[in-house]
């Protein structure tokens, strides 16, 4: 089974990161790297990515054939998406295990998603 | 000259022979596995237009061989001068007799230090000769990471200090169950498929199918073994009926079974039959036996479910499990009628690990319309179509759902 493992920040999430010194920081991403280096070799890593500020995204709108952006709504949300490991494992309690190693987790900034499966059995 | 299908067939039952003549030769597993894709590659490229020659396995070995002193002289000095040690340690001090030696290898790539996703790519790619590509679109993943996938596996042996040769008999058993449930995997991802890559994924039932009949011919007596095996031809036999021209899934009670694969049935039933007469029961032959009772009705009205309810009580008891527990349910409904069945739901809820199980709102769902409680069946199937992580479940819940009439319209 797929699952995505969706990280989002929050006021709280960034204060706390932004008053950390340049050796917690390192810490915390240190965490990171050993989580990704794990799953690599677990082989259960597909793919794993940090978004940039959301003050960089875009809204895209198609109308009557042309493309046009906005800033994205984003900007002065709260919460949004920080970043996201999609992984592939056995069970959702794997899944919930590895989630948990995430460091957000214990902000409860964490979410799990099953992803939706092509194959299915007759009943 | 032959057509790149034969020599495709060939490539891949003469894979794992070729990697076990150059792990025996050399020891080192890692290098010599991608020395071998190599090796098949460029057969898979050459002999289809410049014809087969005559000793198909000598010029895999050679090829390969050539290939791994390559790899060998490229890695790094560091690298090398580890290679050169370990080239140095003496082999396998006895060579295991030459007709075990897939088992050997099938069982190095289901070791336990590996995860099932790993032991599932490396074993398709070791032992069933397929390409990283090839599993890659068998399984909805990106190339790059089965190449991951298959490299850190065999890092992780590598560290694991595992050696070539036949586990300790203590361990044996347990190794040889790690094997089984790879291969039901694999068999499992390529049965289930419905849509989009199907084609390239019904393979994967074939490749389960050919690798379990590899093994059964090194494990002639293991019950097990056999019960798998017979578990799925009986099942793959109706894989033609299981989903109609659009992919969308048609349940047992409704599938065309004329269109079931008669002589795989047939194989299935006499091998689980005489498997069931002389060896220790087990969980595989008990799924096997049930498959084979659905495979022997000619019509769904036929089935006999006190049969199937007998064969699942035996099989809670030696491998418990959700799905197990709500397809006993289904039995007691079949053969008591559906309030029993409804009874039972409502007591193995209480078992927190079914309380949240999605298939637990389809059976309730099932059981209703049984019962004849539309409104409730209603109901029930679109929070199971809600609640599913399966498409074309989803999409089989929905139809059911929208089948039955609002109670305004009744």
């Amino acid at each position: 089974m797929k699952y995505l493992i969706l990280i989002y920040s929050n006021p709280q999430s960034r204060q706390i990161w932004e008053g950390f010194s340049d050796a917690q920081r390192a810490e915390g991403l240190q965490h990171y790297a050993a989580l990704n280096e794990d799953l690599s070799a677990s082989g259960e890593l597909i793919v794993s990515e940090a978004l940039s500020d959301p003050s960089l995204a875009k809204r895209v709108l198609v109308r009557e054939g042309r493309t046009t952006t906005t800033d994205g709504p984003f900007a002065e949300a709260k919460e949004h998406l920080a970043g996201f490991f999609l992984i592939e494992c056995q069970s959702i309690e794997r899944a919930i295990a590895i989630a948990a190693r995430v460091p957000e987790a214990a902000l409860g900034l964490v979410d799990v998603r099953p992803i939706l499966d092509l194959s299915g059995l007759e009943m | 000259m032959s057509t790149a299908a034969q020599v495709e067939d060939l490539l891949r039952e003469l894979a794992p022979r070729v990697l076990v003549a150059l792990v025996r030769r050399y020891g080192d597993f890692d290098t010599c596995e991608d020395a071998v894709q190599e090796a098949l590659l460029a057969a898979a490229l050459q002999w289809p237009s410049e014809g087969v020659p005559g000793n198909p396995r000598g010029w895999l070995i050679t090829v390969a061989s050539r290939r791994r002193a390559e790899i060998w002289r490229n890695e790094s000095a560091r690298r090398r001068r580890e290679e050169a040690a370990a080239s140095l340690a003496p082999p396998s001090p006895e060579p295991a007799p030459v007709v075990d030696d897939t088992l050997t290898l099938l069982l190095l790539c289901c070791h336990p230090s590996l995860t099932p996703v790993s032991q599932v790519a490396l074993t398709l790619r070791a032992v069933g000769g397929l390409s990283t590509a090839e599993i890659a679109r068998a399984f909805l993943v990106p190339e790059a990471t089965v190449a991951q996938r298959i490299s850190r596996a065999k890092q992780r042996i590598k560290a694991s200090g595992a050696q070539f040769r036949m586990p300790a008999d203590a361990d044996r058993s347990e190794r040889i169950a790690a094997v089984l449930h790879v291969l039901y995997l694999i068999f499992n991802e390529g049965y289930t498929a419905t849509s989009g890559s199907a084609l390239l994924r019904v393979e994967l039932t074939s490749e389960a199918i050919r690798l379990t009949r590899q093994l059964r011919t090194r494990l002639p007596e293991d019950g097990e073994v056999a019960g798998l095996l017979a578990l799925m031809l009986l099942t793959d036999a109706r894989r033609p009926a299981r989903t109609d021209a659009d992919g969308a899934l048609v349940p047992l009670a409704d599938q065309d079974r004329s269109k079931w694969d008669a002589p795989a049935i047939a194989e299935g039933i006499t091998l689980i039959t005489k498997t069931l007469a002389s060896a220790p029961i087990g969980p595989y032959q008990l799924q096997a036996a049930i498959a084979a009772v659905h495979d022997e009705a000619s019509r769904y009205e036929d089935t006999d479910w006190r049969q199937i309810l007998g064969l699942y009580e035996l099989l809670r008891r030696s491998a418990p499990g959700p799905m197990v527990t709500l397809n006993r349910i289904v039995a007691v409904a079949m053969s008591q009628g559906p309030q029993a069945g409804l009874e039972a739901l409502s007591a193995a809820e209480a078992d927190p690990a079914l309380a949240d199980h999605h298939r637990v709102d389809a059976v309730r769902a099932h059981l209703l319309e049984l019962a004849g409680d539309q409104e409730g069946a209603r109901a029930h199937y679109l929070r199971a179509a809600r609640r599913t992580l399966s498409v074309p479940e989803r999409r089989y819940l929905e139809s059911r759902a929208a089948k039955l009439a609002l109670p305004s319209q009744v």
